[in-house]
């Protein structure tokens, strides 16, 4: 009989497999795809997942095949003007054979695959193997915060974490269990002694040995002791790491009058990449953003990439802000902090020794990274040359420099290359 | 007519939207009419899914289960671009040859093309798996989906055991030979789940006992060593590729023997579809076309009902001139159609043409021929045997001579009466596997040398074989571990080396 059935409901992504064992297969090609994606892109698309094109000889499925060449006499339709005998010009080579599989087979112009990956795998491959450095050493470092939770109950405690109604219960249940033959026994012997008087008067020897029985038997359960130390339950509280899920991330950036709109598009891809792959790790990211001339102002992010100043460049002013909200909001343990500052490398020139300083003994000890990029086509600068002195000492400092939008992946995959611990 | 008179109180629901009790109603009327012409179908299961499932059907060649494969992700992938951008073209329904015959139906259909599909698909497809000598010789629908649950099971567990990768290599190596899998003469044996993994292991041993007994290295005496006396292994050229390399290959394991074995039997499965997709198509439209007439006619269906039908229904069967933009070859859904219209106007209206060309079926009772034109004809021969000069003038069919040598091309037949039975003969030839697939088979392994093993072409008119040899070959050699050569052997006898590709270790990658 014919059955009509709702399939709808089944389970979905039958297909799932088949396409992680594709994006598997063709990883190289994917990774690439990405990469170039990557730079010719607004970084604001990546929330967006991404199309992806590989190149279709690539991926294809090769069969034996007829070429083209030999004799090929084909049966086409709606003739308009040939008549039997007719010779026609070959239409154009790259006009491929007029339809039919002969063209398909090996067109040149061939197409190339496109696909769309989904944000989480765009993401994934973006960050393929990237990690911040030393991340799992942070984290094993970091667990200083413990909870306690509710894990049920014990058999030993402090007498403070006593289970009354747990412990009752127990001991009830213990009591009755032990108490049983006893209970048993007396029941009969009532009845016995009943009998007995029954049959024979109350004063009968018999009943006399039966009361002298039931009060033994009446003791047996009385002994049975009302708690003891074995029915005690406890609260059970363990404690659980309480991971730090929360990071902070400051963003310095110079805006003096040498910083124009392409440097500062530069160094908000780096702030967005290093923003999101934070995303990925922590659950509750704060950014702060410092922008600095001669003096350093804490802003809010659209004022921070937008707006212009001019004049001359002190950074030492932003590391000391930094510090100063370092320490009145973020100074207690539970915050992973990351610095990024981005500069043209212009400094006065007194002040860089300043700055490395500052790095150096307050901002650096604090935290987990702290990465400096330089954009600047040409030498590096003071500043540069000050920092390069920080290189040795800090494991947690990372500095390069960006030439143009398209240098930023590569260096972005180089400060956050995955370290081995 | 009187029927319609009483019915039309009870014409079936018109809306867009469909409902269950709709589908039903409509289902009931359609299993009805069809019965009246006789049509004998599978008991039909008619599931409804989601477009996403859809495409997941299609990416596992359209069956409900398959083994996992990276190139199934692809052409989900694929498809699910096409439907993205709404090029999707007839991802109207999916239909299985199984016992019940599966039609999927997808949700966002109107009512009016579920009808459509349940018509065409579950009525039209079904009869024809169920009529037609290709698929009651090659293929077992009761048997298929069990098969399947089987193979999936079976590769998943090679993949646990032995490793994804090495999986995926050899069905690679596998699905690039699969078009060259099939036994296009000898008839299969029959699959079920039960025997199969019953006889399986036995098979495996025993098949791995002879392959140890052909490769025998001890030296036999009595062999003289004489070039021209030394017999080729096979004697007979052997068609089926993937079959030789599960009996013969010297290096593989039980297992990957059986994975070979899967993969072919697959083939196997899907090589009528292959062969019958003019008659098939053809089939189910006319049969949806005609059913749904009837219905009509009966005053069950609405006119909305109807212009919504029909304009899907011409779409589907349009055929395109060859000089307009889409044109892609000639359209096996229109060819199909007008070709079992046109049988069933010679059967009942013949011209003194048709007497002429078709005497023994012009006014013939159309049942019957259908029937047996159902029955017993491939693409090929069904050309052959009924393209009418009729449906050769509707369609304006000519053919084209490209010969390589010549420097134009040459109009060698039109819709004229010298060129009636040339088009049909050059159209059926298109048809034919034979021709449009080169001709590749196991000509001979060395057996006393290197273990190399000659794969010889047989050129067809010249034609050379396409860019992807290379690469074939390699899937080849790997599969077989050693050396292996191809030959063409052109239309004058002379036979030339078109490619050898060597296999340096032993299981390891060639290298070319």
């Amino acid at each position: 009989m014919t059955r009509i059935i709702d399939r709808r409901f089944d389970s979905k992504k039958k297909s799932a497999v088949n396409r992680q064992r594709f994006m598997r297969r063709f990883k190289q090609q994917i990774r690439r795809a990405v990469s170039d994606a990557i730079q010719d892109r607004s970084i604001r698309d990546l929330d967006n997942g991404e199309q992806i094109s590989i190149p279709s000889k690539d991926l294809s499925e090769p069969q034996f095949q007829h070429g083209r060449g030999g004799v090929w006499e084909q049966v086409f339709s709606g003739n308009d003007q040939f008549s039997s005998g007719d010779l026609i010009n070959r239409p154009p080579a790259g006009g491929g054979g007029r339809g039919q599989g002969k063209a398909s087979n090996e067109g040149e112009g061939e197409d190339d695959f496109v696909f769309h990956l989904s944000r989480e795998e765009f993401l994934d491959i973006f960050f393929d193997d990237l990690a911040l450095p030393n991340l799992i050493r942070t984290q094993l470092a970091k667990i200083t915060d413990y909870k306690t939770q509710r894990a049920g109950f014990t058999a030993d405690g402090t007498p403070a974490n006593i289970n009354i109604i747990r412990s009752m219960r127990g001991a009830l249940g213990r009591r009755l269990a032990l108490g049983s033959p006893f209970t048993v026994r007396l029941r009969e012997l009532q009845k016995e002694l009943d009998e007995v008087i029954e049959t024979c008067g109350e004063d009968s020897s018999e009943a006399i040995a039966l009361r002298e029985e039931i009060a033994r038997v009446r003791a047996k359960i009385e002994a049975i002791p009302f708690i003891d130390s074995f029915d005690l339950r406890y609260n059970n509280r363990i404690k659980v790491p309480k991971p730090t899920t929360q990071a902070v991330m400051f963003c310095v950036m110079d805006v003096s009058g040498s910083m124009d709109e392409e440097k500062k598009a530069t160094a908000k891809r780096f702030f967005m990449l290093l923003y999101l792959f934070l995303n990925r790790t922590y659950e509750h990211i704060e950014v702060v953003f410092i922008r600095h001339h001669t003096i350093a102002k804490e802003v809010d992010e659209d004022e921070f990439f937008h707006s212009r100043e001019s004049g001359g460049t002190v950074v030492s002013s932003a590391l000391k802000l930094m510090h100063e909200v370092i320490m009145s909001r973020y100074a207690r343990g539970n915050w992973n902090i990351y610095g990024a500052q981005a500069s043209d490398g212009d400094n006065w020139d007194n002040d860089s020794p300043i700055c490395r300083d500052l790095l150096d003994a307050q901002i650096l000890p604090y935290c987990q990274y702290f990465a400096y990029i330089e954009i600047t086509p040409g030498e590096p600068q003071n500043l540069w040359r000050e920092y390069e002195k920080l290189m040795g000492a800090h494991k947690n400092f990372a500095m390069q420099r960006i030439e143009a939008p398209a240098d930023i992946y590569p260096v972005f995959r180089e400060l956050f290359k995955k370290t081995l611990v | 007519m009187k029927r319609a008179a009483v019915k039309k109180l009870q014409q079936l629901p018109a809306t867009s939207e469909w409902t269950f009790e709709a589908i039903d109603a409509y289902h009931t009327e359609i299993a009805r009419v069809a019965g009246e012409f006789g049509i004998d179908v599978y008991p039909p299961q008619i599931e409804l899914i989601t477009a996403e499932q859809m495409m997941d059907a299609y990416a596992s060649v359209g069956m409900p289960v398959n083994y996992h494969h990276w190139s199934f992700g692809k052409h989900f992938l694929t498809t699910e671009k096409g439907y993205r951008r709404g090029q999707m073209g007839l991802a109207y329904e999916i239909v299985i040859n199984s016992n019940p015959c599966i039609a999927y139906l997808m949700e966002e259909n109107t009512l009016t093309m579920q009808a459509l599909v349940i018509a065409h698909a579950a009525y039209g497809h079904n009869s024809f798996f169920k009529g037609n000598y290709l698929f009651r010789t090659w293929t077992n629908a009761d048997a298929i989906v069990d098969y399947l649950i089987f193979a999936r099971h079976y590769i998943a567990e090679c993949e646990e055991r032995h490793g994804e990768e090495e999986v995926e290599l050899l069905l690679d190596s596998c699905h690039a030979l699969m078009n060259l899998g099939v036994d296009r003469y000898k008839r299969p044996p029959k699959l079920s789940l039960a025997k199969e993994k019953l006889r399986q292991s036995e098979r495996t041993e025993y098949l791995q006992s002879q392959v140890n007994e052909l490769w025998r290295t001890l030296p036999l005496h009595d062999a003289k060593p004489g070039r021209a006396l030394r017999p080729r292994f096979p004697p007979e050229p052997e068609e089926n590729l993937l079959y030789f390399v599960e009996k013969h290959a010297p290096l593989l394991e039980p297992w990957q023997r059986e994975i070979v074995r899967i993969v072919r039997k697959i083939a196997q499965y899907f090589f009528p579809q292959r062969q019958t997709q003019v008659m098939n198509e053809g089939w189910a439209c006319f049969w949806h076309y005609t059913l749904l007439n009837r219905l009509y006619d009966e005053g069950l269906l609405a006119d909305s009902f109807m212009l919504e039908f029909l304009q899907s229904h011409t779409n589907v069967v349009y055929q395109p001139a060859y000089n307009e933009r889409w044109y892609n070859g000639i359209n096996p859904y229109a060819l199909g159609f007008m070709m079992w219209q046109d049988i069933r106007r010679i059967c009942e209206s013949p011209t003194e043409e048709d007497r002429a060309w078709f005497p023994d079926i012009a006014g013939s009772d159309w049942h019957e021929t259908f029937d047996f034109a159902m029955k017993n004809f491939k693409d090929e021969s069904f050309v052959a045997q009924y393209l009418s000069p009729k449906v050769i003038r509707d369609l304006r069919l000519f053919a084209i001579l490209d010969d390589e040598h010549e420097s134009k091309l040459k109009v060698s037949a039109i819709h004229d009466d010298r060129g009636y039975r040339r088009v049909r003969e050059i159209l059926s030839d298109q048809y034919n596997l034979g021709s449009r697939e080169p001709n590749i088979q196991v000509w001979n392994v060395d057996l006393r040398g290197d273990r190399s093993l000659t794969l010889r072409h047989q050129e067809y008119r010249r034609r050379p074989l396409g860019g992807t040899i290379d690469e074939v070959m390699k899937h080849m050699a790997r599969l077989w571990g050693f050396t292996v050569r191809l030959e063409t052997q052109h239309e004058d006898g002379t036979v030339e080396l078109v490619q050898e590709t060597r296999i340096e270790k032993r299981r390891g990658h060639p290298d070319n």
